[in-house]
């Protein structure tokens, strides 16, 4: 590697720096061992599976639909996403349609979800930035009011366990829509108080402008989706490009950003919470009464074949890989892990930048690790 | 709408293109020989009708005669995907040909169906464990491993 | 689109990683059985009904009002831990808002999340790292016994194969509300614990 031959007397040697599973900072178990110049990073290697639990072992063992909880623990800040993900890839396998209201009541508990993922990784960027916990726990406030919808939901605060194939598990209480009424109002004035906050911040913006830049070409090569994929100017979201479940009903706008700095995936994350806003108002407004969930037995037994079905996660394209042999378990279950894949452009967007910076454009990037290593 | 590209009709202008290629092909699906891997991949990616650039997955399925490595395609621009697979027959030492040179997306993707599934990749420039540690025995995902 | 070729890394990646595979494979093996609660103290203090005096209960209330945790955050259930810490159910108000990322300044491992074999080795140099005394709470129903991926090939069943644990809090994830009354629980161990008869065996030998 090229170390630039500097005028002065001073000689100086590349060396290794770990930076170990164990982390002050709430991305997880990932490590990297980082070749360092003094401050300056001239090369990482990332290392993975510290969390690998073998689900996709696991899911070979387990029914169709007794793999749903395992979904949930992928990637386990946004679950309802990857239940959405595993339940219309076996809709699809096995031909099944979904009644309205459970589509309706899937579009806006998905969009919600995206609010509070999106909610904690802004959070904990601004964390790695240096606002130490004030952001992260203004964000948090938010999303314990979005934890607690979903508590009336479901039963559970983090993995819920919510969706079914066909449907969903339980119909919505009497209780949700006024109160999900009261947060559609008071959000944008949350939002409003992050932008006014944050947008224009000196120390942001010295801090992530022009930071871990991310050209068009190398993010479409890498298959990287999602916020990453949208903050380098190409204008892409499955929601739109391949609408599933109702999203073609939907009217809403597709933030992008200019040059794939941090900065702009900061941006275009706040951007796409208000635009989440906006599908959930469409939604409540036309929820139609019903059935909330197919007529299937739990038991389920899909017809021999394979399917994929891939969803816009708050972190990327989510899909499901699955292979039926005519059992009650499916015979191969493969995750398109979003994370994984997302981090593949992470040694060339941090070459040449200091170790501080490093942190930041990881924490950017959004990872789960469960998702990383399932 | 991404419209998923009819298997048929891509392997009638592969094997125009690359005689012997195709082993065969439905309405979902293309099989193809694994060593014309690389050359129908490049050539899925390079043509300005199919400018195949983004590479959603690749994975890896244990039949247990033979191994089937899946691999699916989007056109970002012309919005059309495409599933094309390959079989290894082989059980004891089963190796394929790398595309990581083509889609940087494959890297980590290989590795993990090297790690669990302990198919090679030829030409792949780190092909080492990803998420079990050097020295585990056995292929966690295949059928036969406990 | 170029890609990086091996031996740009001025260590050898691939001796770094068999080292480390052989150090799991060795904890692995040697960490079949569970390790015994440190419980046995407790027991043998209530059987000779000795009196906690005033020291001990001022060591024992300084010591059970600031614990300071330790990190070890695998997996799902720091979550619930960190909201623990958030505005709504507030660790603060229990001397615990301190999350120092460095073991030798902290006395409580709160270990949270999924333990697999490939971390242990970690997560045992880091216990080994805190100054005594400390405490281990293991959350959430993986770290009690391996939970929902306890047949599985990776995963650990239970932190108690590795490092002795004082509180099982069970759930998956616990409710922030069950982790404080976990954090209670702990804190009426360490109100019962004697300190000046253990400094006296400790001098014995």
């Amino acid at each position: 590697m090229a170390i630039e031959t500097r005028e002065m007397a001073l000689k100086t040697e590349p060396f290794v720096l770990n930076f170990g599973p164990v982390h002050p900072s709430t991305h997880g178990v990932y490590r990297m061992r980082t070749t360092l110049d003094g401050e300056v990073v001239l090369d990482i290697e990332p290392v993975f599976g510290y969390l690998h639990r073998g689900i996709e072992k696991l899911a070979e063992q387990r029914t169709f639909t007794g793999f749903i909880p395992l979904t949930d623990r992928l990637d386990y800040i946004s679950s309802m996403s990857n239940n959405l993900a595993y339940c219309l890839a076996v809709e699809k396998l096995a031909g099944i349609a979904v009644p309205e209201r459970a589509e309706y009541i899937r579009v806006i508990i998905a969009e919600m979800q995206r609010i509070a993922n999106h909610l904690i990784a802004v959070g904990s960027f601004l964390n790695d930035c240096g606002a130490y916990f004030t952001p992260f726990l203004y964000m948090f406030r938010e999303r314990e009011r979005i934890v607690d919808l979903f508590e009336m939901v479901s039963g559970q605060r983090l993995l819920y366990n919510y969706m079914r194939i066909g449907g969903v598990s339980q119909d919505l209480p009497d209780e949700f829509l006024p109160a999900l009424r009261k947060l559609l109002d008071l959000m944008p004035s949350y939002i409003g108080e992050y932008e006014r906050l944050l947008k224009d911040n000196e120390i942001l913006q010295a801090r992530a402008r022009g930071v871990g830049i991310l050209t068009q070409e190398t993010a479409v090569n890498c298959g990287i989706s999602g916020p990453v994929l949208r903050s380098t100017g190409y204008r892409w979201d499955w929601r739109r490009a391949d609408p599933y479940s109702i999203y073609d009903r939907f009217d809403f706008d597709i933030p992008v950003g200019v040059q794939g700095d941090c900065y702009d995936r900061f941006r275009v994350r706040i951007e796409e919470m208000t635009q989440s806003l906006r599908i959930i108002e469409q939604a409540i407004k036309d929820l139609p009464s019903g059935p909330v969930q197919a007529d299937v037995p739990h038991l389920i037994r899909p017809p021999v074949g394979e399917a994929y079905a891939h969803i816009e996660a708050p972190k990327g394209e989510l899909g499901f890989y699955l292979v039926s042999d005519d059992s009650v378990a499916p015979y191969r279950c493969h995750v398109r892990p979003t994370s994984l894949i997302n981090l593949t452009a992470l040694r060339e967007m941090v070459r040449g930048w200091k170790v501080a910076d490093l942190i930041i454009i990881f924490g950017s990037i959004d990872i789960t690790l469960g998702e990383v290593d399932r | 709408m991404t419209v998923a590209l009819s298997g048929k009709d891509i392997a009638s202008k592969l094997e125009e293109r690359f005689p012997g290629s195709v082993v065969e092909s439905s309405q979902a699906c293309v099989l193809i020989k694994p060593d014309s891997l690389l050359e129908v991949a490049a050539f899925l990616k390079d043509t300005p009708e199919l400018n195949f650039d983004y590479f959603n997955y690749v994975t890896a399925v244990d039949y247990f005669q033979y191994f089937e490595i899946i691999y699916q395609l989007t056109s970002l621009e012309h919005n059309h995907s495409l599933v094309f697979k390959a079989r290894c027959y082989d059980r004891e030492n089963p190796a394929v040909p790398s595309v990581v040179e083509l889609w940087q997306g494959a890297d980590f993707q290989e590795r993990e169906i090297y790690d669990l599934m302990g198919i090679r990749f030829e030409g792949h420039p780190n092909l080492k464990r990803i998420f079990l540690w050097e020295g585990f025995q056995g292929y966690p995902l295949r059928k036969d491993f406990l | 689109m170029e890609v990086d070729r091996p031996g740009q890394y001025i260590y050898s990646d691939t001796e770094i990683d068999r080292v480390e595979g052989q150090v799991i494979e060795e904890l692995k093996a040697s960490s079949q059985e569970a390790l015994p609660d440190p419980d046995q103290w407790l027991e043998e203090e209530a059987e000779k009904n000795i009196l906690v005096t005033t020291v001990d209960a001022v060591i024992n209330w300084a010591r059970r009002s600031s614990l300071w945790t330790a990190i070890c955050f695998p997996a799902c259930c720091a979550f619930e831990f960190i909201a623990a810490n958030g505005p709504r159910f507030d660790l603060s108000r229990f001397g615990m808002e301190i999350l120092r990322a460095s073991p030798r300044q902290a006395d409580l491992m709160i270990t949270a999340g999924t333990l697999t074999w490939k971390m242990a080795p970690n997560v045992r140099r880091i216990y080994n790292q805190m100054p005594e005394p400390k405490w281990v709470i293991a959350m959430g129903a993986c770290a009690c016994s391996g939970g929902i991926f306890a047949s599985s090939y990776n995963v650990v069943p239970g932190y108690n194969h590795i490092i002795p644990v004082d509180v099982y809090v069970p759930g998956c994830p616990p409710r922030p509300e069950a982790l404080i009354y976990g954090i209670q629980t702990l804190q009426r161990k360490i109100a019962a614990k004697s300190n000046i008869n253990l400094l006296e065996r400790s001098k014995q030998g």
